[in-house]
């Protein structure tokens, strides 16, 4: 097929979201360096809406479904899902973040434009149809996210945790990249459709050790990005020491994302081989789920416990990628945008709570929240029950689609041992809200300044979104049920 | 006649209302209130500024509170004009001998999974609706009168309506996710309640406990659940039900024990119980009863409903019967040695709820109900009443520092006396014949369980009168300056000591036997005689150890020193939970994720070296000493564990 250089303009819809960030974050630098500080407050509404208007593009994009580029990109409502749901998540943690980087006297305008290019990052991940391009994707939001990890450049916390991120995170890439090695040598191809249609139709038991080695090595990368175990190590030191808004960010649209190209490259390419690689899903689900909840039980600092909470959902959401089913694939939608809603909630009351400095990061330090600050304490406690998963908020239904997920692809087991760990998983989460309300403020001061809007607006909007679905859950699994579609 | 035409989803929205404006709009006028008496604004003033007060139960006094009129008024009305829609409806119902459903609207279409948001009455929730709105609605009142002084009160009730709220949702929900929904629900307003006097340690250790155990239970609910969708294809009373006698015993014998196991949680029964009697311990009397009158009952409400599965599952229903002979004989012995007054109800209300498992166990399902009915009258009024000695004597709960209460506190003393007739059985009044048709039943099932539950009875009359012999007979030994309670607080307790004795005349059997399998005939008359004859004599006993000759106790309690010890620390069950279960938990989680997984450190150690190159220096040489070479090692490790699993292990096959 000749290539045509020149895209149409019709391919130039499709990748419109990309566009417009990629222009308004360069702009930003831009602006950034010439304008004058005084006026530096206009940066935020400027990357506001540059993000609304891609929202607004990824929507209409679908108007128009189909592959761009030569078939590195395709629009298809999975795409479509998650490209809204990345530009959601990062609206929020803009949102969510000014109050706490004039806090710390940072530079707000380089943030937002990492935070755009972040996004346009994975954007590419979950709109990428071929191997290379998932690669790009993945760099562009990783290296953007190295960054915003160690935004505070003073503090040696974030210094620490931006290089444990960036040399871990180049570790796991590098087997992701030999995994897309093989493939190629393999197949012959880096497009998906192409390589699902290789290993479906060739006879591939005489090369099936290579092609299980392929799928462990990229299975490596993936499960890398959304922290599952064992490569979950990084996530804990990196959220704890990244500034509080940032670990926010980083902990729901990135893994999003990621979750997002792992079901694209698991579920359509390597369809055709899914009783292998179904096990080892199956085991790092497991251990995920488990290491995460544990671990979360011995935590006293906050940042960590949440840390370990989003190791112990990312293994939930495994559970529903071990289904490799349709019902899998909605539900894993439906937990992954209600557990961002959740999880930038949470985030938003601790940006607030820890103080300048962060200095307030430890458990005992919520002591007594209900008494100083009831909108926060009631929110928090609204996201934590939606973390251990009780009805009547975002995160029940969540954890009720996967499990029955796993129950109709006859993973039985699996669904017990998960359900068990979300049992365990209430302990701790309730010992905060046991701080909280019932435990007298310790000797630390009035350590929190006053929630501003923005602020508010993130947790009071997350809160009442994560109880709407837990109440109406039909209304977001509708539209996972009908975006649930992986074009080939 | 339309479709809807009698408004179900009026009988939750009630409450569910009075909740929503208890808490807005109570919280308001509270904090204006509060605004008014101290001169400054919120912030200190509201309801959540900590000052201790040497009260034993009253963990929140304030002086200044003064109950607001509004918030009473609306929480008793949502529950009234709930009871009273209830009422209506029943009698526009009529005999009910088909479930009566309203479908509002698809709540879940996922699939095969199809569920609405229906509710539904049928002749069993009909009966639970009554005692949950209509015991809700004394309670209320009483409350008012009971936590007129307490800091808070309009978020104590609004906590009351919202149980109430998913109460309601517990019994009308016409499939197992809206059970489901309420059940947790439920556990969730008990966690706030039992935890209401947030001073109080005790009350949060308790609350959390009750958490927690009760998510164990839950797991086994929702098991049971999914198990039920995938068998059934549908998560309908109306769809599962009527179909279960067609599926393989062994699916329902799994789906009836883990159904079990949430009941466990939820209704206290042996294992699970030990939340139970600590979340009554630390709260207001209000939570405890709520609890034994209500919430309790969910679990028998849930095992009766779901009886055409048990039907099918002999060996399921044989584990009911066990487990609450079980509970019933631990909690009674238990009860046996307790001093505090609510601790003795409370295991008392242990005792009573493993009878009505096993009158479910031994297919005596209507017994089981029953009991559930009769057990919220009296339990009620025991609860209540206590609540009114407790309040009498200035917060005292020590029956030890009782003693002599009859004559100055007239009204408790004789609406007391009757609860504990009717919970030792004696003849004519409601606890009797609920108790004997359990026993019964226990009977033509296996002569032991008979036996053993009869002992228990017999046990039962006896602790409950120690309590009460104690409490009002001999001389008063305690320092307080007993008051008799306020009007507000003692027409429950009249109405309920009606109740107590008349419940036995409701026809409830009757109403019920339509609904559940037809028991066997043929009672033995002389196994009810025994029945009553133990119960009675468990009352003499009592009698003449604690009023007639007070040394003998003492004496038994020395000479069997072992055995009471036993009893004394409740058989160790909370140690023996502490050191299987929690410890190694905690510790396995601190030496084992903690040390080998949770290795990293983010402490900033680099701290105050500045500069941004140096730092960066910094933080390597501080990687360096440890934990990235571990890290990227975690990562190779899982690589290699990967690459064998799908590499070689492919390949070989």
């Amino acid at each position: 097929m000749p290539a045509s250089f020149m895209p149409s303009a019709q391919e130039m819809m499709r990748f419109l979201p990309e566009t417009l960030l990629t222009l308004a974050g360069v702009f930003l630098m831009v602006l950034e360096a010439i304008m004058a500080p005084e006026n530096k407050g206009r940066l935020k509404a400027f990357a506001l809406f540059a993000l609304a208007a891609a929202l607004a593009a990824a929507v209409i994009a679908y108007n128009d479904p189909g592959p761009a580029f030569n078939r590195l990109l395709i629009i298809d409502g999975f795409a479509t899902f998650f490209r809204v749901l990345v530009i959601g998540v990062a609206i929020l943690a803009v949102l969510g973040s000014s109050q706490y980087l004039a806090r710390e006297g940072a530079n707000p305008g380089e943030y937002w434009a990492l935070v755009l290019f972040s996004v346009v990052g994975q954007s590419l991940m979950v709109t990428s149809n071929e191997l290379i391009m998932i690669f790009i994707g993945l760099e562009i939001s990783s290296i953007a996210s190295y960054v915003l990890a160690g935004y505070l450049r003073d503090d040696a916390r974030n210094s620490e945790s931006a290089l444990k991120y960036f040399l871990l995170g180049s570790f796991a890439t590098g087997f992701l990249l030999y995994g897309v090695a093989w493939i190629y040598g393999l197949t012959g191809t880096t497009d998906l459709s192409q390589i699902r249609a290789d290993l479906a139709n060739r006879d591939i038991s005489n090369s099936m050790m290579m092609i299980g080695a392929a799928c462990a090595l990229m299975f490596v990368g993936f499960a890398f990005k959304v922290s599952a175990a064992p490569f979950q190590v990084w996530a804990p030191d990196v959220y704890q020491g990244a500034p509080s808004p940032v670990a926010a960010f980083l902990s729901s649209g990135p893994k999003a994302a990621a979750f997002a190209m792992f079901l694209r490259v698991f579920v359509t390419a390597f369809e055709p081989v899914a009783d292998r690689w179904e096990p080892i899903v199956w085991a790092s689900a497991l251990v995920t789920m488990i290491v995460g909840n544990f671990a979360a039980l011995r935590q006293t600092n906050v940042k960590r416990l949440m840390a370990y909470s989003s190791i112990a959902h990312a293994g939930y959401v495994m559970v529903a990628v071990a289904t490799h089913s349709k019902l899998g694939i909605e539900a894993a939608m439906f937990y992954l945008a209600a557990y961002a809603l959740t999880n930038l909630g949470a985030f938003a009351v601790i940006t607030c709570l820890v103080g300048k400095g962060e200095r307030f990061v430890e458990i005992k330090d919520l002591a007594g929240l209900g008494a100083r600050q009831p909108l926060s304490a009631a929110m928090l406690t609204i996201f934590l029950l939606s973390l251990i998963g009780v009805p009547l908020t975002g995160g029940f239904f969540g954890k009720f689609y996967i499990f029955k997920a796993a129950l109709d692809a006859r993973l039985i087991w699996l669904t017990v041992l998960g359900l068990l760990n979300s049992a365990v998983a209430a302990y701790y989460y309730l010992r905060i809200l046991v701080v909280m309300y019932m435990e007298e403020p310790g000797d630390t001061v009035e350590n929190t300044q006053e929630m501003g809007g923005a602020l508010k607006f993130v947790l009071v909007g997350s809160a009442v979104a994560t109880l709407v679905i837990g109440t109406f859950p039909s209304l977001l699994l509708d539209v996972a049920s009908r975006y649930a579609v992986l074009g080939r | 006649m339309n479709e809807n035409a009698h408004q179900l989803w009026l009988i939750p929205a009630l409450p569910l209302a009075g909740a929503l404006i208890n808490g807005v709009v109570g919280q308001m006028r509270d904090r204006a209130a509060h605004a008014a008496a101290h001169g400054h604004g919120h912030g200190h003033g509201h309801s959540h500024s900590h000052s201790h007060s040497q009260g034993h139960d009253h963990g929140g006094h304030d002086s200044h509170a003064k109950p607001d009129p509004l918030v009473s008024m609306v929480s008793i009305g949502s529950v009234l004009l709930a009871f009273l829609w209830v009422s209506k409806t029943l009698i526009a119902l009529g005999d009910l001998n088909t479930a009566y459903v309203e479908r509002y609207f698809t709540w879940i279409a996922s699939g095969s999974l199809n569920v609405g948001f229906d509710l539904a009455i049928d002749r069993l929730s009909a009966v639970m609706l009554l005692v949950v709105t209509g015991i809700g609605t004394l309670i209320h009142i009483y409350a008012t009168g009971y936590m007129s002084h307490e800091k808070g009160y309009y978020r104590f009730f609004c906590y009351l309506n919202l149980f109430m709220f998913f109460m309601l949702i517990l019994v009308l929900g016409a499939n197992y996710l809206l059970l489901f929904i309420g059940w947790e629900g439920v556990g969730l307003c008990s966690y706030l309640l039992i935890g209401f006097y947030f001073l109080k340690k005790s009350a949060g250790d308790a609350g959390k406990k009750a958490f927690i155990v009760n998510r164990v239970g839950d797991f086994g609910f929702a098991l049971a659940m999914l198990l039920i969708f995938i068998h059934f294809g549908s998560l309908d009373f109306g769809a599962v039900l009527p179909k279960a006698s067609g599926v393989d015993t062994g699916i329902l014998t799994a789906i009836g024990l883990l159904l079990l196991v949430g009941a466990c949680g939820k209704s206290a029964q042996v294992p699970l119980y030990v939340w139970l009697p600590d979340a009554m311990e630390g709260p207001t009397p209000v939570s405890a009863l709520i609890h034994a009158a209500t919430m309790v009952t969910a679990g028998v409400y849930m095992v009766a409903r779901s009886f055409p599965i048990y039907e099918g599952a002999p060996m399921a229903r044989e584990a009911v019967a066990l487990i609450g002979l079980a509970t019933a004989v631990m909690a009674a012995t238990i009860g046996l040695a307790q001093n505090d007054i609510k601790k003795v109800f409370a295991y008392s209300t242990v005792s009573q709820l493993g009878f009505m498992f096993l009158g479910l166990g031994v297919g005596a399902y209507g017994a089981g109900i029953y009991h559930v009915v009769t057990h919220a009258f009296f339990k009620a009024l025991l609860f209540l009443g206590a609540g009114s000695v407790i309040h009498a004597l200035g917060g005292e709960q020590d029956i030890r520092n009782m003693g002599g209460l009859r004559t100055k506190i007239p009204w408790t003393f004789a609406t007391l006396f009757i609860a504990a007739f009717a919970i030792a059985g004696f003849p004519g009044l409601s606890g009797y014949y609920s108790k004997h048709e359990i026993l019964l039943a226990a009977h033509h099932h296996a002569h032991w369980m008979y036996w053993v539950g009869t002992i228990t009875a017999g046990i039962t009359s006896f602790y409950v009168f120690r309590c009460i012999f104690l409490t009002f007979f001999g001389e008063y030994r305690g320092k307080a300056h007993p008051h008799e309670s306020p009007a507000v607080m003692l027409i429950p307790l009249i109405l309920l000591a009606g109740l107590s004795i008349a419940g036995g005349f409701l026809g409830i059997p009757h109403w019920l036997e339509p609904f559940f399998p037809k028991m066997a005939e043929g009672h033995d008359a002389m196994a009810g005689n025994i029945t009553t004859l133990v119960g009675l004599g468990g009352i003499v006993l009592a009698y003449l150890f604690y009023v007639v000759s007070p040394g003998i106790p003492e004496g038994i309690a020395n000479s069997l020193r072992g055995l009471y010890n036993l009893i004394d620390n409740k058989y160790y069950v909370d140690e023996a939970y502490d050191s299987a279960i929690v410890h190694p938990l905690e510790h396995g989680s601190r030496i084992v994720l903690w040390r080998g997984v949770d290795a990293g450190f983010i402490d900033g150690i680099v701290n105050g070296m500045g500069g941004v190159s140096r730092s960066i220096g910094g933080a390597l040489r501080t990687l360096q000493s440890g934990n990235i070479r571990s890290y990227a090692n975690w990562v190779v490790l899982g690589a290699v564990i990967f690459l064998v699993m799908l590499g070689a292990a492919g390949g070989a096959r």
